[in-house]
């Protein structure tokens, strides 16, 4: 019996979380001195009071709905990849290798092209881990967060040596060629009249992560494979009695959430830097994490996790521009903000489940 | 209120305005934060001494994320900051980025390389003369002939200061071993004091008595183990002698500080361009204070000040490792 109402469920738990969280940074910042209101103020109009703050919002908010997408898929198959960060790097460089060797006379094939690469390079980051998984049974936490750092060091290896112009300082690629500029959401919405900052960042991309979030749920919820996935994740002796093989269904959800994962840098990398920096990602695979957890892995709630993550990028920066609030502090708000929604769910949930179960034996 | 009142009030008010457009600068911290002890911190250092000489403000930003080195150089140059000043190689491809836009804003980029841009102005320090000098001392301080060098993140601006040490090792002795650590492959190599105190220990179980550490706060750990340990250490952008006074033989210098200070100091006058910091602009340096005054004897103060001004006047000439991506002296 479900204990809760759906609402309550989908809505009234995660908001009270935020709530919590709130409360909690508010509290932080008037510590050392500040305004909490003003912070407030300041992380709303910053990242969502203009089309520039919404462009930077969405522009972080679409790196998250892709990791945060790779997580999900992979925890609907029972699996903990948390390796988006390094899938995600290698993704960077299937999209810098893509736009750099082959000339590309218009921005649509190479953004076909780099998708491809992106989804392929972090797929295969992703099918080490995920056979030694399926045939070894080394456990996938474990594998997954040691590729992050040995992709770390290749990329660092083919950037300092390998992919950097002569004389450049910067371990990074060389520029991407201007046809490969992919239009940002000023240029898509300024044809049909809306006027979009044009200084963000966000992108065509935003629009295929959109569609990557449809195409997962029809994926899971509506296809032979999603459902082998889905009952694979729920209980493994059943699925293996039904004729599911665990092998294939561990390979197959595990390629999956790798290209996701990778499928991000069309975003950082051919999007935003339109080059390949050392620390393209920055984290954002494991704020997937954070946001598969927000989101109870639905694609759904996975966008809307994706956009709250965006703001507090976002507004976090605001905050680091126009105030003395130093970094550290803004990291310790976000931070608090994945610790109530991820980490300590039960705490708001059960209190919340009592209180209705209270409510319903009243009324019944 | 007369209608003259009224003009006045409103030309006041114009006054006003027009004083405050007067731009405060702005500042930027690359990733490694505003106080790892060294390059970052000697940039703030500089702003403040400015800050507080003058009375001026600043604007500043540590940056987070890579997506804020634009969005932080845009929103600075909106608000009218004027000169934007900027830490860290990591800084030149956004300015080459903004800078179009922003034709009335000065950019100045420290340790980047921006060509062909009329608005901005870089800061280029001679890293490879400072740690030229510093590599003679370690050698003429060593027993044992052989000398250590730990740097941070592998990246060309490292393997510069390692080559130029290393140069400067060989110029004395020509016998000498250098051994060479890179601390990490990412930013976190930065502030890894831990990594540096382990690779220290390593350094010396191979036979090094002297190291030389170009890690930013990792140089932290390097100088406090050798310390430690009882051998000699040598630090790097601030100087960083009075840490441990008596064991650390000397800093290279790079007067970050002294960059940004002036630059604020110009306000809107500053001019674009290309500064060179050099052994002869001052720019690097090593440091000589009377918390290593007994390690340093006289016969070595006069090798060092000799080869100094034979640099300055072009006839030693250190191979800079961003030149061409090589070392004659060390390999990678």
């Amino acid at each position: 019996m479900e204990v809760m109402p759906k609402w309550a469920e989908v809505i009234l738990v995660p908001l009270i979380s935020l709530l919590l969280a709130a409360i909690l940074s508010a509290l932080v910042i008037m510590a050392i001195g500040e305004d909490p209101i003003a912070a407030v103020q300041l992380m709303v109009t910053g990242a969502l009071g203009s089309t520039y703050g919404w462009g930077y919002t969405l522009y972080y908010a679409t790196n998250f709905l892709f990791t945060g997408l790779a997580v999900s898929v992979a925890f609907h198959a029972g699996l903990f990849n948390i390796g988006g960060e390094g899938q995600a790097m290698l993704g960077g460089l299937g999209v810098a290798l893509m736009c750099l060797l082959i000339p590309w006379p218009h921005w649509t094939l190479a953004l076909i092209g780099a998708s491809a690469g992106a989804a392929l390079f972090g797929a295969a980051w992703a099918a080490i881990p995920a056979y030694l998984q399926a045939k070894r049974g080394s456990h996938i936490v474990i594998t997954t967060i040691m590729f992050n750092f040995i992709a770390a060091a290749l990329l660092n290896y083919l950037l300092v040596n390998v992919m950097r112009p002569q004389g450049s300082m910067d371990p990074a690629s060389a520029r991407f060629p201007e046809a490969v500029h992919l239009p940002t959401l000023h240029d898509l919405l300024a044809p049909i009249g809306i006027s979009f900052s044009k200084a963000a960042p966000a992108n065509v991309t935003f629009l295929i992560a959109v569609l990557a979030c449809v195409l997962v749920w029809f994926l899971l919820w509506r296809t032979w494979l999603g459902y082998e996935i889905r009952s694979y994740g729920k209980s493994e002796p059943a699925a293996k009695y039904a004729g599911i093989s665990p092998t294939a269904i561990t390979m197959i959800a595990m390629l999956i959430s790798g290209g996701l994962a990778g499928m991000m840098a069309i975003n950082n990398v051919m999007g935003e830097a339109e080059r390949l920096v050392l620390n393209a990602v920055e984290g954002a695979g494991f704020i997937g994490i954070a946001v598969a957890l927000m989101g109870r892995s639905h694609p759904f709630g996975v966008f809307l996790a994706a956009v709250l993550f965006g703001f507090l990028y976002q507004g976090g920066a605001e905050l680091a521009l126009w105030t003395n609030i130093p970094r550290e502090l803004i990291v310790v708000i976000q931070a608090l903000v994945i610790l109530f929604t991820g980490a300590l769910d039960n705490m708001v949930r059960m209190p919340l489940e009592r209180l209705f179960l209270m409510t319903r034996r009243g009324s019944g | 209120m007369t209608l003259m009142q009224k003009f006045l009030g409103a030309t006041a008010a114009l006054a006003l305005s027009a004083g405050a457009a007067i731009a405060d600068p702005a500042l930027i911290f690359d990733l490694g934060g505003k106080f790892d002890k060294s390059f970052n911190e000697s940039a703030y250092n500089g702003a403040q001494r400015w800050a507080d000489e003058t009375g001026g403000k600043y604007l500043e930003i540590e940056l987070q994320s890579e997506a804020q080195r634009e969005q932080a150089l845009r929103r600075f140059a909106e608000a009218g900051a004027n000169p934007v000043i900027t830490t860290g190689f990591a800084m030149s491809d956004p300015i080459a980025q903004v800078a179009p836009d922003y034709p009335d804003t000065i950019f100045v980029t420290i340790d980047g390389w921006v060509p062909d841009q009329e608005n901005v102005l870089t800061i280029g320090f001679a890293e490879h003369e400072g740690s030229y000098l510093v590599g003679m001392m370690a050698a003429m301080a060593s027993k044992s002939g052989t000398v250590g060098f730990i740097g941070g993140m592998d990246v060309p601006l490292i393997r510069k200061f390692a080559c130029g040490y290393a140069q400067g090792v060989k110029a004395v002795n020509p016998d000498a071993t250098v051994i060479s650590n890179m601390t990490g492959t990412t930013p976190a190599a930065w502030n890894d004091p831990v990594k540096g105190s382990e690779l220290t220990k390593a350094q010396i179980s191979q036979g090094a008595d002297v190291v030389f550490a170009a890690a930013g706060g990792t140089g932290v750990g390097v100088l406090q183990t050798a310390a430690d340990e009882g051998i000699l250490s040598v630090g790097v952008d601030s100087n960083q002698n009075p840490l441990h006074p008596g064991k650390v033989l000397t800093s290279m210098l790079k007067r970050v500080d002294v960059a940004v200070y002036d630059i604020m100091k110009a306000g809107d006058d500053v001019k674009p361009g290309f500064r060179a910091m050099s052994l002869a602009d001052e720019g690097v340096d090593y440091a000589l204070d009377e918390n290593n005054a007994a390690l340093v004897s006289d016969d070595m103060k006069a090798k060092v000040d000799a080869a100094k001004a034979s640099i300055v006047d072009g006839s030693t000439a250190v191979h800079d490792y961003t030149s061409d991506d090589s070392c004659p002296a060390l390999s990678f």
